[in-house]
């Protein structure tokens, strides 16, 4: 094969970010006394920068680069800029809760960043070499940030445990991808999609190796029965770490489904669809389950966060049905799509109000810990109330309409296909979310019924405060205002 | 008058007012905050007038619709109307809340603006429920109504007041969540819209049609409350404070019989009939059932409460009788008691704020410290017990009439327990009001403050002037009520 000069211009917020995270640890090796707040001005910027970039540099129409192991579109574009806003997002919440447990090391900044590199790679990677290059880059950085405070026993057991199970899904998911080398002879995944059309469909080698990556997904989205790390990992990792954990991957590892599944397996869709659901309905039973059972906050949360993870399986899985219904199949991912970056929305502001109750010397772990925060803080008793009730599919909020098109997707499975099957999820979803609901409710019911045991004032910075507040509005501006983020996740799918 | 437009301002000016309600924060600034309120509420009564003056009475279609694009990349629509079946629980909820927000005036002295607030914005809530016509924004308010009742109970309530909350909602939630999935199934089936309106002409098969009523049931009949998913309620009244009270029993119990009227009965008028029976006996239950289990209360709240639950049972029997005159009775019974039960709270209230026990034993002899609350009550409990010349009375007297043209024997057993209403209501007023002074509480009883007799002379009148002269309620509904039974006679089969 003749050697082509790849077109860097269409990997710009990649490179850019590479190059601006190589720049950031030089900065920070010379300039020590302000190294911290050089690091993070630096990385801020840089996210933000590289919002830009995905937003007026990408390429309307759909354009591979460096032998097709890079593809730009729509779809890459609008993932990459929540991420990065949301990784942002995620560095202001955190720095003054990492800078008083004396954890806010450069390094801290720095993994965060290739953490995000890594996304935005698996989120614009089309070649099973770039989609492991990405996912192992946000990985290896996540499994250090977890342990990252590393004299809290807490802290490094999480972290050993992220990585063992995350290399073990790491392995699995090579495994796969191996089989599907073998079968079709082609890493690219569209050249995968090609080869797996001509050739049957119900080759034995294809669907052991999507089996075999299916696990790697699952596992990267925290779905029973791949969800062990998930309550260990969000309960050990300092909390705004666990905020990271919790937010920019699983738009990733939606991203990484979306091109593995849909674009490269479309035709394996009847075999993948059953394993989703499987998936999607022991994750929304399990999470919502046990999360009533907790008294840690952020160990609910993380069911929590297992099942939303659920529901966007949920989906995901009803793009496809026997017959036609085209239109349908768009709804269905896009309802997927929005309900992630809708669950991000919520999720940070959810550990973002966790981080707020926490000072130095103090963890606001448990619920217990939100007593009489309205007495203490009106506002942001209000705040955290919106997330709540938004996490619980309530209206007006932004979490009752990604509810709400999924199951317009799982329902218009069931009336294209017939299957009354669809239904049955569907009347599951609904009766699981009422579970969920009874949990959400008691952070309310203690945030706003009982007495404040803990009297001191909030001590977040303004930035924080302010950050955080925009962030609870906007769960409710677009909950009141859905449309355009609707539209968007569509427009950006079918191209 | 047109160019204005009525619905969204009663629906967005309480919700607006409760947001600026809400900003005076902290309850040194609580008199601004009732001031605000205050304003609100009246300005929100104001702009619901236009609605009955300006209402076409020979209409059954829909008026002061307002349509517009929300979602459209899922063609829900914000688009209101009101008929004549509707149009009287946006006034009468207007209403209400301002009798809530001046009840609450001195009682309430912690968190007076988050209180006020919360009844201003759920009425504006409420308000949307009513003259919603797309699935969608129905349900979008019918859930976020419970928001605000939730915290209304949860903070300001009694002492089991958490216990309560959380029921309530999780029992509200489980329903409504059922109902989603019917809505979103006429979606599909409708071929994309969630147009009520459009869902009424949809040909739907007996086998689709009976899971679809039961699915509206579930989220109705735990609203309505009807026997045996009544239970939260009595928790739900006890514990909630005054005002919570009055705006469940003469609002928030309205919202499930009025689903019937708007889902239920148009959508799937066969399974309607095929399963009336289930319905009606159900609502028998309640009606006799519960009125006798109101006889054995010992707590005021909680015998009105079991009194509400017996009082909806007529409501449901009406509707479920197909006929003219028992669905406008129904209708009848439905404002009288949004009336009738807020006064048989407010009562109360008036009495908890005073001696802080429900109990009726803690009671007796009241007509001695408080004559003009003891006529009050009076009049309040007659009304409840169905005396003529009061509204109670035409709404179960209408619907009794409907009852005779359809089966004598439920028309028997209703009329017979009419007897009940009487015995629990008049024995607890003998209780608590008549007799010797029971104890030093009730000796030191001072009569109702100028406030307090305002509120209740305002809703006297009301009672009074619908039991007198019902036709300027009646009148409005005619229409819409032949229009819905036109509709439910011909089969969608």
């Amino acid at each position: 094969m003749d050697f082509v000069m790849p077109d860097f211009r269409l990997a710009a917020p990649e490179l850019f970010v590479a190059a601006m995270s190589l720049v950031i640890l030089m900065v920070t090796s010379f300039a020590k006394s302000r190294a911290r707040s050089a690091a993070f001005w630096l990385c801020e910027f840089t996210l933000l920068a590289a919002v830009f970039l995905t937003l007026f540099s990408g390429t309307v129409d759909r354009a591979q680069t460096f032998s097709g192991m890079y593809i730009s579109d729509l779809l890459g574009g609008f993932l990459k800029a929540v991420v990065c806003l949301s990784v942002a997002v995620v560095l202001q919440y955190g720095r003054a809760y990492m800078a008083d447990r004396k954890i806010d090391s450069p390094e801290y900044y720095i993994l965060v960043l290739f953490a995000a590199l890594g996304m935005m790679v698996l989120i614009s990677a089309s070649h099973f070499v770039s989609i492991y290059l990405g996912l192992e880059l946000m990985s290896l950085a996540l499994y250090a940030l977890v342990a990252i405070d590393r004299d809290n026993p807490r802290s490094t057991e999480a972290g050993m445990k992220y990585f063992v199970l995350g290399a073990l899904a790491s392995g699995l998911l090579l495994y796969g991808m191996s089989m599907l080398y073998g079968a079709t002879g082609s890493l690219q995944i569209h050249e995968i999609s090609q080869r797996i059309y001509e050739r049957s469909a119900n080759d034995m080698v294809v669907v052991f190796g999507l089996v075999f990556v299916l696990v790697g997904i699952a596992f990267k989205l925290g779905v029973v029965p791949f969800h062990m790390w998930v309550p260990d990992v969000y309960h050990g990792a300092p909390t705004a770490v666990t905020l990271l954990v919790s937010s920019a991957p699983k738009i990733a590892a939606f991203a990484m489904a979306f091109r593995i599944l849909v674009l490269g397996l479309f035709d394996l869709a009847e075999q993948w669809q059953m394993m989703l659901m499987l998936l999607a309905v022991g994750s929304i039973v399990l999470g919502n389950l046990a999360a009533v059972a907790q008294t840690n906050i952020k160990r609910m949360l993380a069911y929590s966060g297992i099942s939303h993870m659920g529901f966007m399986l949920l989906g995901l899985m009803s793009g496809v049905v026997k017959g036609e219904g085209g239109t349908y199949a768009v709804n269905a991912y896009s309802s997927a799509m929005f309900y992630a970056v809708a669950y991000v929305m919520m999720t940070l502001a959810a550990f973002g109000m966790v981080i707020l109750l926490s000072r130095a010397g103090f963890e606001a772990e448990n619920v217990d810990d939100f007593k009489g925060l309205n007495q203490r803080s009106p506002w942001f008793a209000g705040m955290m109330l919106i997330v709540m009730f938004s996490m619980a599919g309530i209206p007006f909020f932004v979490g009752f309409f990604a509810k709400l098109s999924v199951l317009q997707a799982v329902v218009a499975a069931g009336n294209v296909s017939g299957q009354a099957l669809y239904y049955w999820l569907a009347g599951l979803a609904v009766l699981m979310s009422a579970v969920g609901a009874y949990y959400y409710l008691r952070v309310v019911k203690v945030m706003y019924f009982d007495d404040a045991v803990d009297t001191s004032p909030l001590t977040a910075t303004l930035g924080t405060r302010t950050l955080l507040s925009a962030n609870a509005l906007s769960i409710a501006a677009v909950g009141l205002l859905p449309n355009w983020l609707m539209q968007i996740c569509a427009f950006t799918l079918l191209h | 008058m047109t160019g204005w437009q009525f619905l969204s301002l009663a629906i967005w000016v309480p919700i607006v007012g409760g947001l600026v309600t809400l900003a005076t924060g902290p309850d040194r600034n609580a008199p601004l905050a009732r001031l605000i309120a205050l304003v609100t509420a009246c300005a929100g009564l104001l702009v619901t007038i236009p609605l009955y003056t300006g209402f076409d009475t020979t209409t059954a279609s829909m008026q002061f619709v307002e349509r517009y694009q929300w979602v459209s990349r899922f063609s829900i629509e914000y688009y209101l109307g009101v008929d004549g079946i509707s149009m009287p629980f946006v006034i009468l909820n207007s209403f209400i809340t301002l009798i809530v927000v001046v009840a609450g005036w001195q009682v309430i002295d912690r968190k007076v603006a988050q209180y006020n607030a919360a009844f201003l914005i759920m009425s504006g809530l409420l308000n949307g429920i009513f003259s919603s016509l797309d699935g969608v924004l129905f349900y979008v308010f019918f859930e976020a109504s419970l928001i605000p009742l939730y915290l209304i109970i949860g903070i300001w309530g009694g002492p089991n007041r958490v216990y309560a909350a959380i029921k309530f909602f999780l029992y509200t939630l489980v329903g409504s969540l059922l109902m989603l999935v019917a809505i979103l199934w006429l979606f599909m089936e409708s071929g994309g819209s969630f147009d009520i309106l459009s869902w009424h002409n949809l040909k739907i098969g007996m086998a689709a049609q009976s899971l679809i009523f039961f699915a509206f049931l579930a989220s109705f009949a735990v609203k309505v409350p009807m026997w045996p998913v009544h239970t939260w309620l009595p928790d739900a009244h006890v514990e909630a404070p005054t005002g919570g009270s009055v705006v469940l029993a003469a609002i928030a119990l309205k919202l499930g019989a009025y689903g019937f009227l708007r889902f239920s009965l148009p959508i799937v008028p066969d399974a309607a009939q095929h399963y009336a029976s289930l319905i009606l006996t159900l609502s028998l239950i309640a009606v006799v059932y519960i009125g006798f289990v109101a006889l054995a209360q010992s707590d005021m709240k909680k015998l009105v409460a079991y009194s509400s639950i017996s009082h909806m049972g007529f409501v449901t029997l009406g509707f479920f009788m197909f006929n003219a005159v028992a669905i406008e009775g129904a209708l009848v019974q439905m404002i009288s008691h949004g009336f009738v039960s807020g006064a048989m709270f407010l009562c109360i209230g008036v009495l908890y704020d005073r001696v802080h026990s429900r109990q009726i034993a803690d009671y007796g002899g009241v007509v001695n410290t408080m004559p003009k609350f003891a006529a009050f009550f009076l009049l309040f409990a007659m009304a409840n017990a169905g005396l003529p010349a009061t509204s109670g009375f035409v709404g179960e007297f209408l619907v009794v009439l409907g009852a005779v043209q359809y089966n004598f024997w439920i028309a028997f057993v209703a009329a017979t327990t009419l007897i009940l209403g009487a015995a629990y209501t008049l024995w607890m007023y003998k209780r608590v009001v008549f007799g010797e002074v029971a104890n030093e509480n009730v000796k030191s009883l001072s009569d109702l403050n100028a406030r307090e007799f305002a509120f209740l002379a305002v809703l006297a009148i009301c009672v009074l002037a619908m039991g007198i002269y019902p036709l300027p309620v009646t009148e409005v509904m005619h229409a819409s009520v032949n229009g819905l039974l036109q509709h439910i006679a011909v089969s969608k089969l």
